[in-house]
Formats: structure tokens, sequence, C-alpha cells
């Protein structure tokens, strides 16, 4: 479909990566049709919808709770909202974006279920990202140490950190389950970012897949 | 010490005839007013820094608040006071007028040389007073996009402006959203609250109960209702304050004495700051224009125009909006520029919002803030960019 839209992706996805996009945003990116409207929910510093908009021609607008981060949205020419996921979903109007994107965010919000309902509600598709804590590494440090684990990917101690709801890719997938999400396309990637071969069943993408990318539609 | 009387001349004469660039609309040349009334032969007071570039792409519009005036980045030729933005406009600041064209007007009803109730009705050589037609924020945009329109500005790179200002900014965007291609206001709200009517009806009834005030006509009796505008001049100043800045500033701390006196004099430095703030506001303001200008406000409500559902305002809007707040304001609080952004958001609007931490209320917008200066200066280069502005 990418390649027939746009013939030339590949080679502009190619100078993206060697300009130092992360490996997850361009899966994001594969996964996102040209010109789409896309909503991007803790945007951070607004790297992903800046990719999403020089690569993919999308019309992406964001969210993102802290004040210094929309600064640099805006300087990016991004529109931003500073704003809390968790509490201003309920304001967006259905149907009113293709993709509504939450990059490595679940886990900060409060009421990640609410959060992924409202996102079925707005977007016609849903895209998830987040740190397996199901990989074998968090395992490891849980069973081994007897710590709550802190990785490159997961760098803080439980005490400071702003991830309040870690989930795994069984957890997640039983919570679509519970939403009626359709599961359009699911990719773990390990931790060398390569993806966990497909034809794996789930609890081995649960003990290699480090972060996981999901495309979720309303059933 | 400043000489009051020497003030409240000079503020006089910029009715008429005032220190900056002016443009006269013939008698044919009428403004339809929201009133009904048609303005004609009228006048709009501006100042202009930087160049317009070839193309035209580079013009900003600056929309001043209730007190403001169009001295943006100069100083004031009736105080002698810097620009009221100074630290916002200029070479090298966020509008940096070394890139950008920007064009700011005295609005329609104001007393610094735009039409409004000091100026004089040329039919009958007097001074409007109350006779001068009710203000809206709409008139006050239309006399700005007539301004624009003979200053060959077919359209704007951005339109910028704080709380009345930042009215005028949202009317902008929903009279002509053709000719604005971003629009950043600040410290606003899309509807005057009733508390906000309120504040601005007990400053009226000031200058009214006062018996200098004359009926409106004042300035033919050659006095001036300055105790009224005095007190509605305090009693608003509080409001643009918050409670912290008051204690941080002023506390209990008492003024020039050892104990208090046991009278009415302004014992607390706070008074005396209050009773200072009416007294100089007195000289360079004209008591009519605040009662028209609050009054402006007043009947602000952009939803009303549009079947009381303010997205519609701006349908199909291909402006790109910048809206900002400040965590103290109590007199303009996040929640109105949130209803505005809720609003852009439904319409499809390319939004962004930014509520800036600071514990000085309203007046945050018109002082030294980094935060504001670098989101502004984030959002209008990303607009610049976008348009093919150097």
């Amino acid at each position: 479909m990418s390649r027939r839209d746009d013939p030339d992706y590949a080679s502009r996805k190619a100078a993206f990566a060697a300009a130092g996009a992360r490996s997850d945003h361009l899966l994001l990116a594969d996964m996102v049709t040209p010109g789409a409207r896309v909503l991007d929910v803790g945007c951070g510093d607004g790297s992903l919808l800046a990719l999403l908009r020089d690569l993919r021609g999308a019309d992406g607008r964001g969210v993102e709770l802290d004040r210094e981060n929309v600064n640099k949205c805006l300087a990016k020419g991004l529109a931003v909202i500073q704003g809390d996921a968790d509490a201003d979903l309920a304001d967006y109007p259905d149907d009113a974006f293709d993709y509504v994107i939450l990059s490595q965010t679940i886990q900060a919000t409060s009421r990640p279920k609410d959060v992924l309902e409202h996102m079925l509600r707005i977007g016609s598709k849903v895209m998830v990202s987040f740190q397996n804590f199901g990989h074998w590494r968090v395992r490891l440090d849980l069973v081994l140490r007897g710590r709550m684990p802190v990785t490159e990917n997961l760098p803080y101690s439980w005490y400071d950190t702003p991830n309040i709801h870690h989930c795994t890719i069984r957890d997640f997938v039983s919570l679509c389950d519970e939403l009626g999400a359709r599961m359009e396309r699911a990719v773990a990637l390990d931790s060398w970012d390569r993806p966990v071969r497909v034809s794996l069943p789930w609890w081995a993408w649960n003990l290699l897949g480090q972060q996981a990318v999901f495309l979720l539609h309303r059933s | 010490m400043v000489d009051l009387a020497k003030l409240a001349d000079e503020a006089r004469a910029q009715a008429d005839e005032p220190a900056s660039l002016v443009m006269r609309f013939s008698a044919d040349e009428q403004l339809a007013m929201d009133c009904g009334a048609s303005l004609a032969p009228w006048q709009i007071a501006y100042q202009t820094y930087g160049e317009l570039d070839a193309d035209r792409r580079n013009a900003i519009l600056i929309c001043h608040a209730l007190t403001g005036d169009q001295h943006v980045a100069n100083p004031s030729p009736v105080t002698g006071k810097s620009g009221w933005w100074e630290f916002f406009v200029g070479p090298g600041k966020p509008i940096d007028t070394d890139r950008f064209f920007v064009i700011c007007a005295n609005v329609l009803g104001g007393c610094m040389g735009t039409t409004g109730p000091a100026s004089t009705n040329p039919e009958t050589g007097r001074p409007y007073g109350v006779d001068f037609p009710l203000v809206t924020i709409r008139d006050m945009v239309r006399a700005q996009a007539m301004l624009l329109d003979r200053l060959g500005v077919s359209d704007l790179l951005c339109v910028i402006g704080g709380s009345m200002g930042g009215m005028q900014v949202l009317q902008w965007a929903a009279l002509y959203p053709e000719r604005v291609f971003a629009a950043m206001p600040i410290a606003a709200a899309a509807r005057h609250s009733a508390q906000n009517i309120a504040f601005h009806e007990v400053g009226r009834q000031a200058i009214m109960a006062d018996p200098d005030w004359a009926g409106g006509r004042y300035l033919e009796q050659g006095s001036r209702p300055r105790k009224g505008l005095a007190v509605a001049r305090m009693g608003a100043h509080v409001t643009y304050l918050s409670e912290s800045t008051l204690h941080r500033k002023f506390g209990r701390k008492l003024q020039s004495r050892e104990a208090p006196t046991f009278s009415f004099d302004a014992d607390f430095q706070i008074e005396s700051y209050l009773r200072h703030q009416g007294i100089t506001f007195v000289e360079r303001f004209d008591a009519n224009s605040y009662l028209y200008l609050t009054r402006a406000m007043d009947y602000f409500d952009l939803a009303e125009e549009h079947g009381g559902i303010l997205a519609r305002a701006f349908r199909r809007t291909r402006t790109r909006y910048c809206v900002m707040s400040f965590t103290s304001d109590w007199l303009f609080p996040t929640p109105d520029s949130r209803a505005v952004v809720h609003a852009l958001n439904a319409a499809g609007g390319a939004v962004s919002f930014v509520e800036i931490e600071s514990d000085k209320g309203h007046d945050a917008f018109l002082l030294d803030e980094p935060d504001m200066f670098s989101a502004a200066r984030g959002f209008i280069d990303a607009a610049a960019r976008m348009r093919g502005v150097t």
C-alpha cells in the first residue's frame, strides 16, 4: 500500500533513518497512510509528529503535558495542545482523526483503559507502542535481584517514575479483547530493534519483545 | 515629579492630532458599525515598525488591550514611558522588527488618535462625548481591516494580542479567515464572563457618579471626572494582579510611616500604589473612551453570532492558532482559553495551546515572561518558515 501511494517511500525513509529517526517511530510511519490526519497523544518534543508530517505528509496534532516540550513542538511548526491525555481526550469529537497514536505513553496515564476507549472513538485507527514489561530482562531483574527493574529503556526508580501503569504484551492484548478492539497488526521488537518472528506464539513475543507496536480499530 | 496638567493637555491633543501615523477616511468611506451607525469621516492612528517585504507576506498586526495604544515599541508621546510591549517587539525580539512589518493601530473608540468619544464630531465641531455610537470588538477589527487595505496589506502572517487584544485576534480569525495565516490570542476569551462584566460595570458607575462627568459632556465644560475614573482604574487594576503578587510586592507594609495613623490616609503601601495608579491614569486616558471600550468587551461573545456554537465561528478555518494563558490569571482564566481550544479542535483547526506558569496574574502578558517569549518565538518563526518569509 505504501509503495503504491508513495513510490520513493523506502528511499526517503532510509534517509530519515540515517538522520537519526527512532526505529519505533519509523515503524509507526510505515503503518500510516500518506496525508492522514493524526493525533499523537503524549507527543513529547514532537519528533514523531514531525516525522509523520515530513515523511508521510500527515496532518498532525498533538497533546503534551510538559510545557517545555510544547514549546519545542511550536518551534517545529506543529499544532500541539498543552494538556493531559486522561482529562482532555473526552473533548474531541468522534472520528476526528484517521489515526490516534499513543507512543510510549500508555504507562504514564492514570486511566489507560479510558484513554484507549476515547482513542478508539476519536480515531478510525489507533496505534499504541509501549515497553513490554514481560520482556525477559525485566523478568530477570525482578526474579534474580528482587528489585523493580531499571533498564536503559525503563530508567526510573520505582519512587520517581512517571510510569505508573506498566503492562506486558499479554496484558495489553487482553485489554484490547475487553474493549472489543480489533487487532489489525502487531509488531514486537527485540533488544536489537529487530522484529520478533510473526510465527512465534504470544508467550514467546511476550518474552522476547522489548517493545511492542499495535495497530487497532473498533470492532 | 510628573506634571499632571501638562500630561492631560498632551493626552487631550492626541485625540484629533496624534503623534503617530494617521489614516483618514473621507465622508464617503463610511465605517459600518454593529449598532447600525455609519461613521464618516473617521480616522485611525497607527504605528509601524520594520519593512513590508516585496511579496507582502511578512506583516504582523498587534491588537492592543483596553488601556493600551498604538505605541507598542516606541516611547509614549504622552507619558514618555517606553512602549508597552518593548520586551516582545523590536529588533531581535520574538516579534522581530528586523524581519517582520509590524502594525499596531489605536482601537476604534480609543483616545489616542483613532476616532472615538474624545474626537471632534465634524457635525457639531465639539467632542462626540456620549453621542459617539457604541463600539464592538468587530467594529474595531473592521476599522483595522480598512487600514490594512489602504496600506496594501491584503493578508497577515500573524495577528497577536492580549486581553481585549486577544478578543480582536479571535474576531479577526472568524471575520477574515482568508486574511489571517496565524493567530495568537493571549490571556483572552471568546466571550466576556459575567464576573468581568460586573467589574466593568462597577468602574463605569464610578465614572458616571462623578459630578464632573457631566452627563458625558465634561470636555466641553473643561472638566474631567478624575475621581470617578481613578476609582474605576484602581478597581480594575486589582483584577489585573494576583493575590500572590500583591502579597509579595506589598504585603501589609506601611507607606513611609512606622504605625497606622488611625485615619483614612493611605497607611498601607498597596493603598498608596493604587492611588498612584488611579491619578496617573486619569490624565492620560479619556473617561468616555473607558466607558466605550469596557462596553465593547462586555458585548463580545463570538459564539453568539454563530448560533451559540463557538466551533462554527471557526468553520473550515485554515489559520494556525497558538492560544496562551497564565496560571494565576483569574480575569481571563485558563478554562476560557481552553474553551477556545476545544472549539478550534472541533472545527479541525491547527491549534496549539500553552499555559504559562506565572504568579503575576492577568498583567503577566505585558511583562517580561521568558516562557511566553520562547513559545511565541517558536510559533511565529515556524509560521514565517511555512510562508516562506526569510
